[in-house]
């Protein structure tokens, strides 16, 4: 396998991971809306508070954690490059 | 004190233009202590910071394409953020998003999970490749991938009649706000929200757009948080992201005591309740029961979500940041702004919620006698314009909780008045209004013009005009097409939040599936992209004239309604085009070869600097 593939194979897991995390906290939560409203945090009923803030906050997250790894990615096959690139 | 280039002094220059902001509002807080009356502080405020925007615009006129079309392509990473955030966050989010959770509750806030999670997508599946390819505008990118004009040509059109239905609404929220404050017909208003976006963008373009929307997203924020904070302080949370929990409950224990009683349409129209105005008759924080609530939910998550990520308007800011890794840096920043003010307006909707209806709080309404409410200054001011309405139903003087209508843009608008903050807070929010409209309409119509003056003009008209017959044309369409929206949204024709749900489900219909498989399948050919915007556009539209309400108003087929057509428009898009690129021939090695290179982080972008 090539630089290039390996790089992109590499890639192309990453994503699937991220919207692995993603599709749980934009969709399984919800699909559970009744018995996750049961649960609390911080007082508020759960499904409430991860409608409000919760889901919102780790695509946040994810999305800074997914940006870091692919640059490692990136480094990690020479791809990293510098700051200009056209 | 300013050494070295702009770009450099970024963070000089906008920290003193946040400081010099706050110092303006001190001194309108001056003002009204010393007897200003609040119409002439509410003017000041929209007035001094639409002249502010419009001398950044001023500032920033450009006669390079380069800068015209991608601000130079090098917007920081923090800033791009920034941008985009006021880019994204329209009227509705500003005005109205409050509004809809306080009458929604749980079932409306599938909106923040989907208008947030939809940045997912755009930094996994698209900004990262489409900033490689270094195109100018979206359909750019599908004309070049797919080779061909009958490819750009389609998603010219999808990207006109998403952003147009979006812009109309915007400044149709920009003359609501403009004649509020400066007093003047909504008519009027309109065109003064018209002129005040063509400052911005007319003469620098993106690079223009790009500093304004910073500087707007630094007024709406600040216009958005203040009074959360001030609001939650005075009732004894003073972070209420975190300390609302039993005043959620209260809520609750509030509803059930009170009852969530549904009005019927008759009783409605014989009263005589003016249109657009609404009472609360959903649970605030509990799930409602049953599989087809728990879809309602998820489809419209799903739509708003597969819609941001094919919007035009967002993925374009993303064509100006220096490179690929910091287009990818900048979705997640770009996210973190966005979720300042949407992490907030649940707390806004929960507290104003409680002000009304917690009869222990001096501010309660709901159970007093009708008489006393109606006596109530901000009562009278919001019922004088038809914002606010009583119907006793039952005649027994007392006002319940169904008997209570108020239009949904009142609960950000009027919130301060009613917590008897003082008028400058109002004067503040109505200029964070102000920005959050403009920015998003600035960003809409030049997506529409720069696609228009590229794609249609430069591709495919006349590719030999030069530089500056090319700049020309594109301002011209700037104009035309702002008056074009600003003509139609004065006639009002929709509701501001129909519209911009209408928007990201054209998008989705047409623009998600031919830009995603044109990065991650090599295999999607020109007539499978053409097969796809096609079907899915059509399919889309054939749908929402059959369920829309003001159209054919069918019952809608599995709960899908107006509000979520994109699901019907996606999957046909998806299926037409991948059934029609397997049947047709493999794209070219050439244009395999393009795709291997848009999925290297680094290096050249695909199309040159100038093209």
């Amino acid at each position: 396998m090539s630089n290039k593939e390996a790089h992109w194979q590499k890639t192309k897991n990453h994503m699937f991971v991220t919207l692995a995390i993603w599709f749980f906290f934009s969709i399984v939560i919800f699909m559970f809306g009744e018995s996750v409203n049961q649960g609390s945090f911080l007082g508020y009923p759960l499904a409430y508070y991860m409608s409000a803030q919760g889901s919102l906050a780790a695509f946040v997250i994810l999305i800074f954690w997914f940006a870091n790894k692919q640059e490692k990615i990136d480094d990690e096959h020479g791809y990293g490059g510098e700051k200009e690139d056209d | 004190m300013f050494k070295g280039g702009f770009i450099q002094n970024l963070p000089k220059i906008y920290g003193l233009y946040t400081g010099g902001f706050l110092v303006f509002i001190l001194l309108m807080a001056v003002l009204e202590s010393a007897g200003v009356s609040a119409a002439s502080i509410g003017i000041m405020f929209v007035a001094f910071t639409v002249l502010i925007y419009a001398l950044i615009g001023y500032l920033s006129r450009t006669i390079q394409v380069d800068a015209y079309y991608v601000a130079g392509r090098q917007v920081p990473t923090v800033f791009n953020g920034m941008a985009t955030a006021a880019d994204w966050m329209s009227g509705a989010s500003f005005v109205a998003m409050a509004g809809g959770i306080y009458f929604g509750g749980y079932t409306y806030m599938a909106f923040l999970v989907g208008w947030t999670g939809g940045y997912v997508l755009v930094s996994t599946l698209l900004a990262p490749y489409l900033r490689k390819f270094g195109c100018y505008t979206v359909p750019d990118f599908i004309g070049t991938r797919y080779g061909g004009n009958l490819p750009r040509f389609c998603a010219t059109l999808v990207l006109v009649l998403a952003s147009f239905t979006y812009v109309t609404a915007q400044i149709n929220a920009t003359g609501t706000i403009a004649s509020r404050a400066l007093q003047i017909p909504f008519e009027l208003g309109v065109w003064v929200g018209l002129v005040s976006i063509l400052m911005c963008s007319m003469l620098g373009g993106m690079r223009a757009v790009t500093w304004t929307q910073v500087a707007q997203y630094i007024v709406l924020i600040t216009a958005y948080l203040i009074p959360v904070f001030w609001m939650g302080s005075k009732l004894g949370n003073p972070f209420p992201h975190f300390m609302l929990g039993d005043e959620v409950q209260r809520l609750a224990e509030l509803e059930a005591s009170a009852g969530l009683v549904k009005n019927s349409a008759a009783d409605i129209k014989a009263a005589g309740v003016p249109g657009g105005l609404k009472y609360i008759s959903n649970p605030h924080s509990a799930v409602p029961a049953g599989g087809m609530a728990v879809w309602k939910y998820l489809s419209l998550a799903i739509c708003m979500m597969v819609g941001t990520a094919s919007l035009p308007h967002i993925l374009m800011r993303y064509f100006t940041t220096p490179s690929v890794k910091s287009a990818r840096k900048s979705v997640a920043w770009s996210l973190f702004f966005i979720f300042l003010l949407y992490f907030s307006a649940p707390m806004l909707a929960t507290l104003s919620k409680l002000q009304l209806m917690d009869p222990n709080l001096p501010t309660a309404i709901i159970g007093k006698s009708i008489a006393e409410v109606k006596s109530i200054p901000w009562v009278q001011n919001w019922s004088a314009v038809k914002q606010v309405f009583i119907a006793d139903f039952n005649g027994d003087g007392i006002l319940q909780l169904n008997e209570w209508f108020m239009r949904g843009d009142v609960v950000v608008l009027a919130t301060p008045e009613v917590a008897g903050l003082p008028y400058v807070i109002s004067g503040l929010v109505a200029a964070g209004g102000m920005a959050a409209a403009m920015s998003t309409a600035d960003g809409l119509v030049l997506a529409i013009s720069n696609c228009l003056s590229h794609d249609i003009y430069y591709k495919i008209i006349d590719p030999k005009a030069d530089v500056k017959k090319r700049l020309i044309v594109a301002r011209v369409l700037l104009v035309v097409i702002g008056a074009a929206a600003a003509y139609i949204s004065s006639m009002r024709l929709t509701s501001i939040l129909g519209a911009v749900a209408w928007a990201f489900d054209f998008a989705m219909s047409g623009l998600f599936f031919p830009l995603v498989l044109g990065v991650w399948w090599k295999r999607a050919t020109k007539e499978g992209a053409v097969a796809g915007i096609l079907g899915g556009l059509i399919s889309g539209t054939a749908y929402l004239i059959y369920v829309g309400p003001k159209f054919m108003a069918n019952t809608p087929w599995l709960g899908i309604d107006h509000l979520r057509f994109g699901i019907i428009g996606a999957s046909v898009s998806l299926v037409a085009m991948v059934v029609v690129s397997l049947m047709t021939k493999e794209p070219s090695s050439s244009i395999q070869k393009m795709v291997d290179d848009v999925r290297i982080p680094s290096g050249r972008a695909i199309l040159g600097k100038q093209h």
